[in-house]
Formats: C-alpha cells, structure tokens, sequence
C-alpha cells in the first residue's frame, strides 16, 4: 500500500499544482461530509488529499459592489447562514444548502462539495442553478468560468477538468422584485434524501413575471434546468393556467429513476406539485423583496 | 506510514499527536488521547454519538480527518464539566433521567450546549431540529428535548 498523503495549502495555485501532479490519486478535501463517507466505505482511496479550507479565496464570503455575491466554494452552510446580506438576496440557496444533513453536517458541508461530489439529487444544485449562479473554477490552465448547469455531466461526474478545483460561485445582483425558493420532497422531516427537489427564481414587475429560471434535482441523472417551466410562467400572473402549465413542463422534464424511495409515477407527479408550490414561495418573497 | 505531526487545543488544553492522513479525529480521540466520551456509533455522520466542536462550530468527528485539528481548538464531552462540578446540562441529564444506556448522551450533551451557546432560548421546535443529527434508540427523545429546554430556562434565570 502506497502512503496517503494530506495537505493543507494556503494558496490556491499551491493547492492546483498539488492536486494536478497527482494525477487523478487526488481528492479536494471541502467539509468531507461526502469524501470521508466514501473513504470510511473503501469507495474512494485517495493518494494525496488536499484540504482547501486554509485557502481564503475559497473560504470567503464578499459582497460587491453592485449588490453581488461571491461565495466561496468551501463555506459551510452554518458560516453562510449567518451572512444577513446573503440570506436576503438568496433565500433560495440558502434553504438549499441548510436542507443537507443536521446541525452537525451543516458546521462542514458546502456548496462545491455538494455541486462536484455530482449527486443528482444535492440540495443546494437546483437552487444555484435556478439562481444562474456561475461557478468560478482555476486549474493548471487558468481560471474560466461555468453555468451550474453544465457542471454535473452524470451521477457522480462533473465536466471539471483534471487538476481544477472550484474556486467560487457568482451570484448577480438582485433587481427589485425578485427572490427565490428551494423545496425538496423526502418521505421523513429532516435527515433524508431528496425524491424530488425543485428551485425556482423569479422577478415579478406589477405583479407579472418578467423573468424566472425553473430547475428539478432527483428526477434524471443530473440536475435539471427546465426551461420550458420557466417559459410558462414568464409574462404571466403566476395565475393558474401558467402554474398548471410550467408544472406540466416539469413532469415532462423527468426521467426519473424507479426506487424505493419514490417510483417514476410519484417523482414525475411531485415535480409538478413541488414547482407550484416553489414558485408561490418565491413569488411571495419577491413581493417583499 | 509517514505520519503527520499536529498540534492542537483541545478543551483549553495544548495537545501534540501523530496521525496518519487518512485517520479521523474521533479515532485519535479515542485510541491515542484517551478521550472515550465521544462514541462511534455509525461512522458515516447519520447518529452525532461522535460530536465534538471545532472552533466553536458542533461538528462529526468521524466525518473531520486528525490532521486537521492543526492549530484549532476543539472541545469534547470531557471539557464539559468544571472539575467536579457538572455543567447544568449534565446535571439535568441526571435528574430528569434523559438517558438510559449511555451512548448516545455525551455527543446530545455536546450537540445541546452548541445549541444553548448559540440561543438561550430556544424553543421545542429549535431543540428538536438542532438535535435531529443525534440519534438515541432508548429514550424516545422527549426526555431529552425536555431536559434542554428545562436547562435553558434554569440558565437564563440564573443569568
Ligand atoms: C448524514 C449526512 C446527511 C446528508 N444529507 C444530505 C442532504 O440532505 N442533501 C444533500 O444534498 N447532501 C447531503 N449529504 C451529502 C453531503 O453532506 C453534501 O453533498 C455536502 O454538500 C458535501 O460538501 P462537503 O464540503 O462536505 O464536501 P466534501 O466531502 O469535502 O467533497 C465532496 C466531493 O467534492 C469534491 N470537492 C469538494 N470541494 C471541491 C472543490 N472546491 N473543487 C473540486 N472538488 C471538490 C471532493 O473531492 C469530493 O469528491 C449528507 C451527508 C451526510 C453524511
Ligand atoms: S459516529 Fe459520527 S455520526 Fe455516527
Ligand atoms: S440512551 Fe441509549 S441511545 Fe440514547
């Protein structure tokens, strides 16, 4: 058995040229909520781990200017709920990534984590993606930037090259008007995994929806921008026929999985029940954003 | 296998050890530093049995790795009580009998003082959610969830 080696960089290029010259042996080490299952489980057994939390660009919260938001990818849940700034702007995120785990899973887990360990049914994926969070990535190659959606490429994948760590997400700035809300659907209170989980962002302008982004987690094998939802509720009232017909379009999204946890029949159906009652919440919000 | 050299705190204490990369901090608390109160109960961060915290924050410590308690403070079940005298929550635990077998109680005691530090006054609800990663197969709860919420009440009369 070769050593397994651990290390805890304070720069993010140290922490790149680290992981890179492991040659896929590898693994960033965030909360480790996932990775310490999968390691205890002998599903993952990693040459080098490189822990980033020692990193400040990956650790730091920092509101812009123009009223945006850069979230570090390592930030756990119990540090960003405490942000007051954050919490207003993106409510939706937030009820995404405090869904996951207890108190004790929240004190480690983030929202990199939850985005590369590629679960198709994370909690905080449909509500970044709903909120066009754009996830910032640096590797040996430089940085670039990539839209949530296009990170999950399959359970357990992500289109994240080899040796690129994800670095932030980029939240844009909020006009008036607009807010955001995650719900999930799991068969318990707490502690459980989604069988459907569905974000949506919205803006509404004198009662109408100028513009909205709809996504479902759990219902296919990664999560799922569903921009036909979207589409019907745009230029609406959020009245029923436009709720009944983006629910529609998010049933028609799903090709879920058939487990015990929720057949195709259920998690098709709840789909369309989760986003009418995901866009009431936002809407409400937005109303007194 | 190379082995790492920490430094810590732990429970107000300076602490040196040697791990391995791939050890957890419950593993080392328990078969190097002696500290047997956080129990393993699953290993997989589902029962809280192993909660610790780490720089204030309530945390598994079978899901957080040894090495990285570098330069952190942690606090476990055996810094809870001042010498001889229990912490209030110990104290109620007994009185209001919020325990049978044992193994679940020091990762609720641990997990319900980062609770009352955060809100003195929670409410059943609060409790009830805080300690939802805290399993216990024996009491049901209630007893427990009452004796936080008693605890509390007694804590903010004495303040
Ligand atoms: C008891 C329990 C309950 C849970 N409940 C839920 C739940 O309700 N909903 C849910 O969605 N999840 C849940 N999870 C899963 C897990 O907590 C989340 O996915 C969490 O967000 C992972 O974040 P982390 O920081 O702990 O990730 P880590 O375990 O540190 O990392 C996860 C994976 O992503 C990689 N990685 C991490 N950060 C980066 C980065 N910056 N760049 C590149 N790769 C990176 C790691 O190498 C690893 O492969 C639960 C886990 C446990 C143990
Ligand atoms: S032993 Fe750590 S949560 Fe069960
Ligand atoms: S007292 Fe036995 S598990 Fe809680």
């Amino acid at each position: 058995m070769t050593d397994i080696q651990y290390l805890a960089p304070t720069s993010l290029d140290d922490a790149i040229s680290a992981y890179a010259a492991a040659n896929g042996a590898g693994r960033i080490l965030a909360g480790g909520t996932d990775l310490l299952v999968q390691m205890q489980a002998g599903m993952v057994e990693p040459g080098l781990i490189v822990d980033i939390k020692n990193i400040a660009d990956v650790t730091g919260i920092e509101e812009t200017a123009d009223g945006g938001f850069v979230v570090g990818a390592a930030v756990s849940g119990a540090v960003l709920e405490k942000h007051s700034g954050f919490a207003k702007a993106w409510p939706g995120v937030l009820e995404g990534l405090n869904l996951i785990g207890s108190t004790q899973i929240q004190g480690r887990a983030s929202l990199g984590g939850n985005l590369c360990n590629g679960s198709p049914a994370a909690d905080s994926v449909p509500a970044m993606v709903a909120a066009g969070a754009i996830l910032t990535v640096q590797g040996p190659n430089g940085r670039r930037a990539i839209e949530i959606e296009d990170v999950p490429t399959g359970p357990g994948k992500t289109s994240l090259k080899p040796g690129e760590i994800a670095v932030s997400f980029m939240f844009a700035p909020r006009p008036a008007g607009a807010s955001d809300a995650y719900l999930r659907m799991i068969p318990r209170t707490e502690m459980d995994i989604a069988v459907v989980g569905c974000g949506v962002n919205l803006t509404l302008e004198n009662g109408i929806c100028t513009a909205a982004r709809v996504s479902l987690g759990a219902v296919a094998p990664t999560v799922l921008l569903v921009e036909a939802a979207a589409k019907a509720l745009i230029g609406s009232k959020l009245d029923d026929a436009a709720l009944d017909a983006a629910a529609a379009a998010c049933s028609a999204a799903c090709k879920p999985i058939d487990d015990k946890r929720g057949t195709i029949a259920y998690r098709t159906r709840v789909a369309g029940v989760l986003l009418k009652r995901t866009a009431g919440i936002a809407a409400e919000r937005a109303t007194q954003s | 296998m190379a082995k790492l050299h920490i430094s810590t705190t732990i429970n107000g204490e300076p602490e040196e050890f040697l791990c391995t990369a791939d050890e957890t901090m419950l593993d080392v608390l328990r078969n190097q530093l002696d500290l047997t109160g956080a129990k393993e109960g699953c290993g997989s961060g589902d029962c809280g049995a192993c909660s610790i915290t780490l720089d204030g924050t309530l945390v598994c410590s079978c899901l957080m790795l040894a090495a990285e308690a570098e330069g952190k403070q942690i606090t476990t079940i055996e810094g809870m009580a001042n010498g001889e005298t229990l912490h209030p929550l110990q104290q109620k635990f007994l009185e209001e009998a919020a325990l049978q077998c044992g193994i679940c109680t020091p990762g609720m005691l641990v997990a319900a003082k980062a609770l009352l530090d955060e809100n003195p006054d929670p409410s059943e609800t609060e409790v009830r959610f805080w300690l939802a990663g805290n399993l216990c197969r024996c009491t049901g709860y209630d007893k427990i969830v009452r004796a936080v919420l008693d605890t509390a009440a007694d804590m903010r009369e004495a303040s």
